[in-house]
């Protein structure tokens, strides 16, 4: 197959941003017709690159080509105009609009100067829809669509915008394995007629199987572009990190003890006040890891928060180590021996504006050798500190820099020191590697293993399949509020577990 | 001087009682007090680094205080540069404004012994926001709140000996006095902070209206039942308290009275309570982040009616301290912005106790100098007003000092306020 012409180059691309070189002297080019998948950990530039391409960053030095046409890109409507078009990992859509006000949001058509012509609108959406069979309703509400076609929405809306080349940033993180697959299928769609795509992702799996060259980005650096044929997972990892990378958890089989944790028929609501988690019952033991696959937003965030005491139980009850704790505050429930890994670290788990320090002692301050008669004690804070930083590796320069100050695989380091080193029976780590780099994950992994091996329970949510099966001994499958079922993760499988975590039942 | 030691001790302890009862009476979880020790799960004791430095130096404060300081001392520059122009604009000479000012405020024993009376005020109040700002909260109430702890003040020194049927002795009236009328500061902003922590009412508007209902109550008492009822008198004031309920001057022949030294000893506390404390700890997380704090075990609403109290206090003690020190009455209208100037002071202090008693002194000495200062030069006393208007703007809106002066962003903002029920 001859070489493909180049439609998108950027060539020796700098961005400087205080203290951090984001992008040093990149070349990236994207060929006509191709998947291009751009790897890197976070905080490897890939960000950076995309929005210089997209506009949103003007970079110190270097030059973006469209066809070979040096272009200047001052505004995302530049690139936009230079039929450049990005999918955001976040969606940027208004959930009570139709799906074809949201596409003709920015670029509305008109009529007689000032009336929304909507009709037109529909009757292009469906026309791009049906070309490369994206099975999008222009009339539909966004809110109610499912995310894989909420994607599919932001996809459209490109191409309405005549977008050639797509920028898909971490595409994959909302879906379920199964629409993760169906999204591949529309990329090879769309590619064969004639769009270029760039796909960032930090998922080596996906990598391997969609993309046609792969250009991996290490602190704000090209490391090198291959094809999949060329390479495997391994070597790609072992480009992202600068090392050898061990990507399987090692570990013993589990000897569970004593129940633990007891759970059931708990029922709890959401923010809005809805029924969100529809009478879940379970049990851990002490010594193995149960794993809660799901996708985002089936009610595992309620679920955690109701263990832990941050929202109320309107159903079913829960006992903690022997002891009826339905509906206690996070106080009685930490004491008891639970550590919490919280879902959002940033919002509950660390206060951003105080030291490390401090945030070693969020939830034990008030006890001794940390607080005495209602006085802090510095010097037991900061032998604390000291100590966690030290066994738990926390990069800082100090215990006294504002907690914001770290990276956030810090910031999550910080949390998993507190919260294992009490007196723990039970962990309850929702998406603890969500957002960290390759080797912070590795890391949080092996003291995951270590405490389960030492006789704790563990209870762990991850949206990431290859996380649940990679810790968990027993998987239990969440849909809709309830737990589909659950099995030994000895005899899971990817293919399977993915059914049930779309709505599949069990015994079909 | 013992007498004021035992008065300010007895204000402390009435104080502490307010907050005892809110503490009761918002508890519905359990306590934040002492719970059984739980050791470390390594079990060994932790090891004492020898050469660990401790958490405050002596060098780390300097250069903190510089740091933060930095902000607010261009912001100040800034007002008076540009106040300047605006006395230059209206035909005065700057020059000689700025002197009166200065001499006014600071030129002699008795323009420092006035600097002093018109901090002491500022100084109480200014705590009492910036413990507020310290949890999250925005209380704009002080003002109503130090209207009535003077009321009570008042009454308390005026009336008691009457309801007794016999004179107390200055040991136990004062600090009654003044103790009352911190008590009554404290629940009068305890209702915002309860209608906060549990229905979400927004502090700002509840104490804004809590102002109105705290300054018509002192309107009708002033004018009603606690009206001098002296023959002479037509203005709508308290009468007299009784000797033994007066806090002397300092110094014999000046009005500046033990009330500062006690401000001053407050602000101490206060910087003791919120960092070196297990409720200050309580009170800065739950203003920082308040998912945080629930996270870790802190009933947060308990925490937002016990900072209003605790900010109410310090209102109502500024309040009463005016009344048993220096005006030995109360009177419609005398601490008429006190309450919204102690906003500015606990900007402009950047919520630190320390930092607001430079700012108390600072805006204390302005409208002291400002007399003189028109006095000598013609130019009117408000246009100190608008140069703390200027002040209050920069430090407010530091992006505009940090633009004008090219300085970076660091450390731990204020919240001024939050969204509704956040």
């Amino acid at each position: 197959m001859p070489e493909k012409t180049i439609i998108l180059e950027a060539k020796d691309i700098t961005k400087q941003f205080p203290g951090v070189l984001a992008n040093d002297h990149v070349d990236f080019n994207l060929r006509h017709g191709e998947i291009h998948a751009l790897l890197g950990e976070n905080g490897a530039g890939k960000t950076t690159l995309m929005n210089v391409l997209y506009g949103l960053y003007k970079p110190d030095s270097g030059q973006v080509s469209v066809n070979g046409q040096p272009i200047v890109i001052h505004s995302p409507k530049d690139s936009i105009q230079a039929g450049i078009g990005m999918v955001h990992q976040h969606f940027m859509l208004i959930p009570v609009f139709s799906v074809a006000e949201n596409i003709m949001l920015g670029d509305e058509t008109l009529r007689y100067g000032f009336v929304l012509d909507q009709k037109s609108v529909v009757k292009r959406v469906r026309e791009l829809s049906k070309q490369y069979s994206l099975d999008v309703d222009p009339e539909a509400i966004t809110g109610e669509l499912p995310v894989g076609i909420q994607q599919r929405v932001e996809i459209v809306k490109a191409l309405y915008r005549n977008a050639r080349i797509l920028i898909l940033d971490e595409p994959t993180a909302v879906l379920t394995p199964q629409e993760a697959d169906d999204l591949f299928v529309i990329m090879r769609e769309l590619t064969s007629r004639g769009v270029s795509i760039v796909f960032i992702t930090h998922k080596l799996k996906e990598v391997l199987a969609i993309a046609d060259r792969i250009t991996v980005m290490r602190g704000g650096q090209v490391v090198g572009t291959v094809k999949p044929k060329e390479t495997n997972e391994a070597k790609l990892a072992a480009m992202m990190v600068g090392r050898e990378v061990i990507l399987t958890v090692e570990k013993e089989s589990a000897n569970p003890a004593g129940e633990i944790l007891k759970v059931d028929a708990l029922k709890v609501r959401d923010f809005r006040g809805q029924e969100i988690v529809h009478g879940v019952s379970f049990e851990i033991r002490a010594g193995e890891v149960l794993g809660i696959a799901g996708v985002q937003g089936n009610g595992q965030t309620e679920l955690v928060e109701a263990l832990t005491g941050l929202r109320s139980v309107v159903g079913g009850r829960m006992w903690f180590s022997g002891k009826d704790m339905t509906g206690k505050s996070p106080r009685p429930v930490t004491e008891t021996g639970m550590a919490h890994i919280p879902e959002d670290r940033q919002r509950h788990g660390l206060v951003l504006s105080f030291p490390v320090a401090d945030n070693l002692v969020l939830n034990t301050y008030y006890r001794s050798p940390f607080g005495i008669w209602g006085v802090m004690i510095p010097q037991a804070i900061d032998a604390n500190a000291r100590k966690l930083i030290e066994d738990f590796d926390v990069r800082t320069p100090s215990p006294y820099v504002p907690v914001k100050k770290l990276s956030g695989g810090n910031q999550q380091k910080v949390i998993v020191a507190r919260e294992l080193s009490h007196n723990v029976k039970l962990i309850i780590a929702n998406q603890p590697t969500r957002g960290l780099d390759v080797g912070s994950i590795e890391y949080i992994h092996k003291e995951i293993i270590i405490m389960r091996d030492r006789g704790v329970a563990v209870l762990l949510v991850s949206a990431e399949l290859d996380e649940i099966m990679a810790l968990s001994d027993r998987i239990a499958v969440m849909y809709r509020g309830q737990i589909v079922t659950t099995v030994e993760a000895a005899t899971a499988t990817r293919e399977q577990l993915g059914l049930w975590m779309a709505g599949a039942h069990p015994e079909q | 001087m013992l007498v004021y030691v035992l008065g300010f001790l007895g204000a402390v302890l009435l104080g502490t009682l307010a907050i005892v009862f809110f503490a009761v009476l918002a508890g519905k979880g359990k306590g934040t007090g002492q719970k059984s020790v739980i050791p470390p799960s390594a079990g060994s004791p932790l090891p004492t680094p020898s050469s660990a430095p401790t958490r405050y130096t002596f060098k780390s404060i300097i250069f903190s205080a510089v740091d933060s300081l930095l902000v607010p001392l261009l912001a100040v520059l800034t007002a008076i540069l540009l106040g300047g122009i605006v006395i230059a604009v209206v035909g005065g000479d700057p020059f000689a404004a700025y002197k009166g000012l200065i001499q006014g405020a600071f030129g002699s024993a008795k323009a420092l012994s006035e600097t002093g009376v018109w901090a002491t005020p500022y100084i109480f109040a200014g705590l009492a926001v910036a413990v507020a700002f310290k949890g999250g909260l925005f209380n704009i109430g002080a003002e109503g709140q130090l209207a009535l702890g003077a009321v009570v003040a008042a009454l308390i020194g005026y009336a008691l000996p009457g309801w007794l049927g016999f004179d107390l002795p200055a040991i136990i009236h004062i600090p009654l006095a003044i103790g009352l009328g911190a008590l009554m500061g404290a629940l009068w902003a305890a209702i915002p902070g309860f209608l906060k922590a549990y229905t979400g009412g927004h502090e700002v508007i509840n104490t804004i209206m809590m102002n109105y209902i705290a300054l018509n109550i002192t309107s009708f008492l002033m004018n009603g039942p606690m009206k001098d009822p002296s023959p002479t008198n037509v203005i709508a004031r308290t009468p007299a308290i009784a000797e033994s309920a007066r806090i002397a001057p300092l110094f014999e022949g000046f009005r500046v009275h033990w009330g500062f030294i006690l401000a001053l000893l407050v602000a101490v506390l206060i910087w003791l309570l919120l960092q070196k404390t297990t409720f200050g700890f309580e009170i800065r997380m739950v203003g920082s982040n308040p998912d945080a704090a629930k996270y870790a075990g802190i009933n947060v609403k308990r925490t937002i009616v016990l900072t209003m109290a605790l900010s109410g206090l310090l209102a109502g003690l500024a309040g009463a301290i005016e009344v048993t020190a220096l005006n030995y009455r109360h009177e419609l209208g005398f601490s008429m912005g006190y309450g919204f100037d102690a906003i500015a002071i606990a900007l402009l202090g950047k919520t630190n106790p320390f930092g607001v008693v430079i700012a108390a002194i600072l805006f204390g000495a302005m409208r002291n100098g400002a007399t003189r200062m028109q006095f000598l030069t013609m130019i009117p006393v408000d246009v100190i007003s608008i140069i703390q208007a200027l002040i209050l703007l920069f430090v407010a809106a530091d992006a505009i000092i940090r633009y004008i002066y090219r300085i970076k962003a660091r450390g731990e903002r204020v919240t001024l306020t939050r969204g509704w029920g956040g």
